[in-house]
């Protein structure tokens, strides 16, 4: 028997205004696995991240999280997820280690004292753990956010730009970090980037949106023999573009 | 009761003491807020101190009545700032572009308004006691003289503070920090028909039934009663009570309403302008 998703899309539709921000798109994402979903501004990625975390209601569709139908049943699941975006940022007047204490007790975490110490080594955090959240670099603060995802030991991460401001070597920290909780937790990612070398590192699997609507949907490497393209920022312009007949040449 | 109602019902006390955490570590973080919390409330008591002890010189009224203006003053002070408590804990996390992470947190809507009750009396307690006090010092005022009827006034002015407070909140969950003055002013809508400074009977007789639709009125002139003919009037404080029970049923259910728009506008994710 296939396990249950742990993200389930079913024919979702948001409209503002009139406007389609996201337009009749439907998927599954298998629990442990890493899922990228890529788009230009506008293509209605951050709106699908949002209908998944329960944050927006959908026009019409359904969406389903860990079992639990969102948003009428997001109490049952929220424990179990946990995101990073840069549209939300941590309170800068509270120390790393006040913010942390206070979300971990917001998601319910046992050994709390442990749990901050552990994600301050785990994330090189340690030294900084006693300073203002307002006092830190740019990647000083990803990393803050991203130990606040990580505070709950998370099923699902939904990650919206999780490395955007960050310098190449810090970044690839980031991504090798993202990639070894996902193996040892058996975790489930859905990961909205612009950063296609990102995309193509981290994920198995890549969903491609524009103007709210899914382009395509394969693993990277088929993307790649499909568009005839070496990377993935390649078939990225090629689908912003709308290059079809490279595509069709290809094929 | 479905199991989508029971589960955002469910309460937890640890969510509610971490958002109070929260709180603490803001306020204890930042003198100019614990110096905000106090200013206000001291210039004013002192502006209307010297005022009451000019006029109780010139006239025989007002010499018998005394402590009517400070006890309207700092009454008032705990309808306004229970109110500012309220908001302004809220208007924080707005400020730090913190809602979204508190609305994708297991925290319901009842424990995260729970909390800013609490931190409202908290920052209340923190500007109000020491003016309290500075009024005996002095104009010999006494508010805590009042004994069990301080307590009745106290407890209507913060229900309705607290009403008003979770309206204003959903106000501006729905439309952003563009309504962010409703928070600082809505309050002194209400000032010229709660008679804060002078008696019901004051406003024209039209007007007189839109006061008593208010339940800080009561309050108001239950403190006149006790300070110029020296009688509490428990009916007052029931009728005031029976009032806030509706006005906090209705600030409630219009922040659920409130919040329930911006998860459908999007506002929850813009939490700008």
């Amino acid at each position: 028997m296939p396990a249950t998703p742990a993200i389930k899309v079913e024919r979702l539709v948001k409209i503002y205004r009139k406007e389609p921000a996201v337009d009749d798109i439907s998927f599954s994402i298998t629990p442990g696995s890493i899922t990228g979903l890529l788009g230009g501004n506008g293509a209605g990625k951050t709106t699908t991240i949002a209908m998944i975390m329960g944050l927006l209601v959908p026009t019409s569709g359904r969406v389903t999280v860990l079992g639990a139908d969102m948003p009428q049943q997001r109490y049952r699941v929220l424990h179990r997820m946990n995101f990073e975006s840069p549209y939300v940022e941590m309170p800068m007047r509270l120390t790393i280690r006040q913010n942390l204490t206070v979300f971990g007790m917001l998601y319910g975490v046992r050994g709390l004292r442990d749990r901050i110490e552990q994600l301050g080594q785990a994330l090189d955090l340690t030294e900084l753990l006693d300073r203002p959240t307002g006092k830190l670099s740019a990647g000083q603060k990803t990393r803050v956010s991203l130990a606040k995802s990580l505070i709950n030991f998370p099923d699902l991460l939904l990650l919206d730009e999780p490395t955007a401001s960050l310098d190449p070597d810090t970044a690839d920290w980031v991504r090798a970090r993202l990639e070894r909780y996902c193996r040892d937790r058996h975790a489930t990612v859905l990961l909205a980037s612009h950063n296609m070398a990102e995309v193509e590192r981290l994920c198995q699997r890549v969903i491609i949106m524009k103007r709210g609507r899914i382009e395509d949907d394969d693993t990277p490497a088929r993307l790649l023999a499909r568009y005839g393209r070496r990377t993935l920022e390649e078939v990225f312009l090629d689908v912003a573009r709308r290059r079809d007949e490279a595509r069709e040449a290809a094929q | 009761m479905n199991a989508r109602t029971e589960s955002a019902l469910a309460f937890s006390p640890r969510r509610v003491a971490a958002m109070m955490l929260r709180y603490w570590y803001l306020l204890r973080s930042s003198w100019p807020r614990l110096i905000e919390l106090i200013y206000w409330p001291t210039v004013q008591m002192i502006t209307w101190g010297f005022i009451q002890y000019y006029v109780m010189q010139n006239a025989g009224f007002f010499a018998r009545a005394g402590g009517t203006l400070i006890g309207a003053v700092l009454l008032w002070d705990i309808l306004f700032r229970g109110q500012l408590g309220f908001s302004v804990s809220f208007l924080e996390e707005m400020w730090a572009r913190n809602i979204g992470n508190l609305m994708m947190s297991p925290l319901r809507p009842f424990e995260f308004i729970t909390a800013l009750m609490v931190m409202s009396i908290v920052r209340l307690s923190i500007g109000v006691i020491p003016v309290t006090l500075l009024a005996l010092i002095f104009f010999g005022f006494n508010l805590y003289g009042l004994g069990l009827a301080l307590a009745a006034f106290f407890f209507n002015l913060m229900l309705t503070s607290w009403a008003v407070g979770i309206f204003v909140s959903g106000l501006v969950l729905r439309n952003g920090l563009g309504a962010e003055n409703l928070a600082w002013s809505i309050m002194f809508v209400f000032m010229p028909l709660t008679c804060v400074y002078y008696p019901v009977t004051t406003l024209p007789v039209w007007l007189q039934p839109a006061a008593w639709l208010l339940p800080p009125t009561y309050v108001f002139e239950g403190m006149r009663e006790v300070l110029i003919r020296h009688t509490f009037r428990p009916d007052l404080m029931f009728d005031a009570l029976a009032l806030n029970v509706v006005f906090f049923a209705a600030g409630v259910f219009g922040f659920l309403k409130l919040l329930q728009s911006a998860r459908r506008n999007g506002s929850l994710m813009q939490t700008g302008e």
